[in-house]
């Protein structure tokens, strides 16, 4: 089956940021929004050709599903060093073609009504269709240099679009912070592939992957510190992985990326570049699961353990929308890097990998809409903050009932689709390990308990006086909030266990009845301690915050770790370290060149004195000249 | 004494007679120069000095380190002899090279007076 | 052909008149003095063709005529020389060396 069509799906919106960034100044807003959003159009219907060919037609044989590579030589070095250029279309990458081109197309319909009468309106059309364009290549990758390269488009479109109020200070600051935060990961990233490519031969997945390939099978060979080179490599991948993903300790970057327009968040800091870092280590799972026994996997858990929990405590305290749906997205991936933690490889061990998968799908539907409604909140009222809204159901009807939706999702309210896939996520950790398992439960109750306070915070709570009466948002933006809503409702009933899993063949997922009744009934008690705390305003939340003391202060300010970082980098990488190197550069590299300068000025200062305009020294020079030569060559009286 | 009276007669004519005259000439035109005449610098005597010793040092050196092998005769030189040569276009005659210097003088001459004409042929 | 004279002392003689123009060219500072040294110069190797001539090679006449051009050729270049002397003169009133250094640096 030739899917060499899928090669259009990057191509269209690249093609959509070269006519739009070309042509910035002479398309009219309107125009560059239809181009932008026709262009995603043809991308979705191209993705769910795809995803229907595949996964209906022609994509299993035998009842394994195949893996389809079509890979174009783009630079050879040597025999065994070349970067291959090309799409690969197996089930992980076209579930993800599905998710990435339906977010970014409803987010291209709704920035067509937010960002109406913005000064840059065709420069943001351009860069989303960039992000998409990255995002897309990043997904069909086939070898470790083609995710990376679109790792670090991904992660310059970031870049420019939290950066893209580019007036002020804070979101100059935070676009750098993003960028500098991801590349120091991808650091450790590339290091990592090279430590993969050298040690094991190949940088191709396909050969990585090979269970009987030479890397899964002889990652005994080397080692290094106790463990084998394999395993470092996978490591410092993992590392790269973290730093996108916003995992602990590098996620200090997301919650100032709220800096950026909230389409923005919803495209790229909540469905799609911040989950890149789950997707590489699912493309790798093989690796992951088979080398030293799972040793890199089991850091993946509890990394992913700990973010989930760590950035669920500070959620709580929070009280910008966007940071406290910041907070949500870590602690949500986290969950998913807990899954892809506690896997296994062959038919219903495989449950955690196909629970991450199923997770991440439905996490973008429910993270987008609940970031678009705080966008729709947030353009109706001009303000971020919690204390300033309240009662806005009776105003925002359709926001009102979608974030309603998406919200019950999160919390893992039976029959949406978050409580499905929540719930595979807490029977995988149950199967394989109970500390992580109770974390999960944990956690999920704490997710319920801050979602719902921001519901109740908004919706309901005081009857706050608006300046002038927050209206419901246009058809361009309530239309993405509609269909994203219905998705968030019905995607829990997909039976993803047929259609992704980690050995390629299907299985079958039933509910776990009593650990469902847990996770449920932790739920409600979070929505219920959130129902009395917030729904009609009172003193409670903050007696329970000062009993909390200085506990409750250290969440609020992120236990710090901003504070921390800023204090390593500048007091000791920038005065004791680069200080020294700079001196070094201006002082003595630069005074080299210039003394080499000034001595070539001053050397001829002293000779052009020779031409002194007189005959006679011309004269003199000229028969002095003759004179010694005829000593030298005829004589040979000096040499 | 090398029996060459010819040459003395053209000594005699073109330098006492022409080239001298023409210095004195040219040195009452520029009447303005003082009676005395200074001398150079030191150092650029001396230098000057220096370079004409080695010179001739030099070319003394390689005159009297040479064979010349002298041909012993009392041949003298008659004017005709000068005269048929200068005119002669035989091998051994000269007779383009006194063309081509008749040619030079002329220009020489033309030359001059433009020269020292300046501005006024101008006009 | 003289009798009793080496060709080596007239080529001393010669070289000495030689180098006496050069002295002479490199140290005088009147545009005048400097042509008479040129003259001397000239000279010197005019004598010097005919001597070689006479003892070296008696029955050619090349060295004679070559004398005779010189002659005339010195002649010639004193006459412009003291044409461009004037018209120099005219410029800047001088005929000092000195005055002539407008192409230094």
């Amino acid at each position: 089956m030739d899917f060499s069509y899928t090669i259009l799906i990057p191509l269209i919106p690249l093609a959509v940021f070269l006519l739009l960034g070309i042509n910035y100044k002479s398309i009219k807003p309107s125009v560059s929004g239809w181009i932008g959003s026709l262009g995603l159009f043809a991308t979705l219907v191209l993705s769910y050709y795809t995803a229907y060919q595949y996964f209906f037609v022609v994509g299993k044989v035998g009842d394994i599903y195949q893996t389809f590579t079509e890979q174009w030589r783009w630079m050879s070095f040597t025999e065994t060093l070349y970067i291959d250029m090309g799409v690969m279309i197996d089930q992980i990458s076209v579930m993800m073609l599905v998710v990435v081109s339906t977010i970014s197309f409803m987010v291209h319909l709704y920035s067509r009504g937010y960002m109406k009468g913005d000064p840059g309106y065709t420069k943001f059309f351009a860069f989303l269709s960039l992000f998409t364009f990255s995002m897309m290549g990043l997904v069909l990758a086939v070898n470790l240099f083609q995710i990376y390269i679109f790792w670090e488009l991904v992660g310059v479109s970031s870049f420019l679009l939290i950066g893209y109020y580019y007036t002020k200070p804070s979101a100059v600051a935070a676009a750098k912070k993003a960028f500098i935060v991801t590349r120091f990961a991808d650091l450790g990233f590339l290091i990592g592939i090279l430590i993969i490519g050298y040690y094991g031969g190949s940088y191709d997945f396909a050969t990585l992957n090979d269970l009987e390939g030479n890397v899964i099978t002889n990652w005994a060979s080397t080692s290094f510190m106790g463990l084998s080179v394999i395993t470092w490599g996978l490591l410092l991948i993992f590392i790269g992985g973290a730093g996108k993903s916003a995992m602990f300790p590098l996620h200090i970057w997301l919650p100032d990326a709220m800096e950026g327009p909230t389409p923005v968040s919803a495209l790229i800091h909540a469905a799609t570049m911040v989950v890149a870092g789950v997707y590489l280590v699912a493309r790798l799972f093989p690796l992951y699961y088979f080398v030293e026994d799972g040793y890199a996997l089991n850091v993946v858990a509890w990394v992913g353990a700990f973010s989930a929990l760590f950035a669920a405590i500070i959620a709580l305290t929070q009280n910008d929308i966007k940071r406290v749906l910041a907070f949500s997205t870590m602690s949500q991936i986290g969950y998913m890097m807990l899954a892809l933690g506690v896997s296994g490889y062959y038919g219903h061990d495989g449950l955690g990998y196909m629970a991450s998968m199923f997770h991440l799908f439905t996490h973008a539907m429910f993270k987008g809409l609940l970031f678009l409604g705080a966008g729709s909140i947030i353009h109706a009222i001009h303000s971020n903050y919690l204390q300033d809204m309240g009662g806005l159901r009776k105003y925002m009807p359709i926001t009102h009932i979608t974030f309603l939706i998406a919200a019950l999702s999160i919390a893992g309210f039976p029959g949406f689709a978050g409580f499905f896939s929540k719930d595979e996520i807490l029977v995988a950790a149950y199967e394989h390990n109970k500390l992580i398992y109770v974390i999960g439960v944990v956690v999920a109750g704490l997710t319920a308990f801050y979602m719902f306070r921001l519901y109740f915070g908004i919706f309901w709570g005081k009857d706050t006086k608006y300046e002038h009466t927050p209206h419901e948002s246009p058809v361009s933006m309530t239309f993405p909030l509609v269909f994203l809503a219905i998705m968030s409702a019905v995607a829990g009933y997909i039976h993803f266990s047929e259609y992704v899993t980690v050995d390629h063949q299907p299985f079958e997922a039933h509910l776990n009845y009593p650990l469902a009744a847990i996770a449920v009934g932790v739920g409600l008690l979070g929505i219920i301690l959130a129902f009395i705390f917030y729904k009609k305003p009172s003193g409670l939340p903050e007696k329970v915050a000062a009993s909390f003391g200085s506990l409750y202060q250290w969440a609020f300010d992120k236990f710090y770790f901003d504070e921390l970082y800023l204090f390593v980098t500048k007091e000791i990488i920038f005065k004791r370290i680069s200080a020294p190197f700079a001196w070094f550069d201006r002082h003595i590299v630069d005074g080299t060149m210039n003394l080499i300068g000034n001595s070539t000025v001053s050397g001829s200062e002293k000779i052009k004195k020779i031409q002194t305009g007189r005959v006679q020294d011309y004269a003199f020079a000229f028969i002095a000249g003759a004179v010694v030569l005829a000593m030298i060559f005829i004589y040979k009286w000096i040499i | 004494m090398v029996d060459y009276s010819f040459m003395a007669a053209i000594q005699l004519a073109v330098y006492a007679g022409g080239v001298i005259v023409l210095i004195i000439f040219s040195v009452l035109l520029v009447h303005h120069i003082e009676l005395r005449l200074e001398v150079s610098k030191l150092s650029q005597r001396i230098l000057a000095g220096l370079l004409s010793l080695s010179g001739l040092a030099l070319t003394l050196y390689a005159i009297f380190t040479y064979e010349f092998s002298v041909i012993e005769n009392t041949n003298s030189i008659e004017v005709h002899d000068i005269g048929l040569g200068m005119l002669s276009y035989k091998e051994g005659g000269f007779i383009l090279p006194f063309e081509v210097i008749s040619v030079l003088l002329v220009a020489v001459m033309i030359g001059a007076i433009v020269i020292a004409k300046g501005k006024r042929l101008e006009q | 052909m003289i009798q009793g004279i080496s060709i080596y002392e007239i080529l001393t003689l010669t070289s000495i008149i030689f180098f006496i123009g050069i002295y002479g060219f490199l140290t005088r500072k009147n545009l005048i003095t400097m042509l008479l040294s040129i003259e001397l110069i000239l000279n010197a190797s005019a004598i010097n063709f005919v001597v070689i001539n006479t003892y070296l090679y008696p029955d050619v006449l090349q060295g004679v005529f070559f004398s005779v051009f010189i002659v005339a050729i010195a002649a010639a270049e004193t006459a412009l020389a003291v044409a461009i002397v004037i018209n120099l003169y005219k410029l800047i009133t001088s005929v000092e060396v000195e005055d002539t250094e407008t192409m230094k640096y």
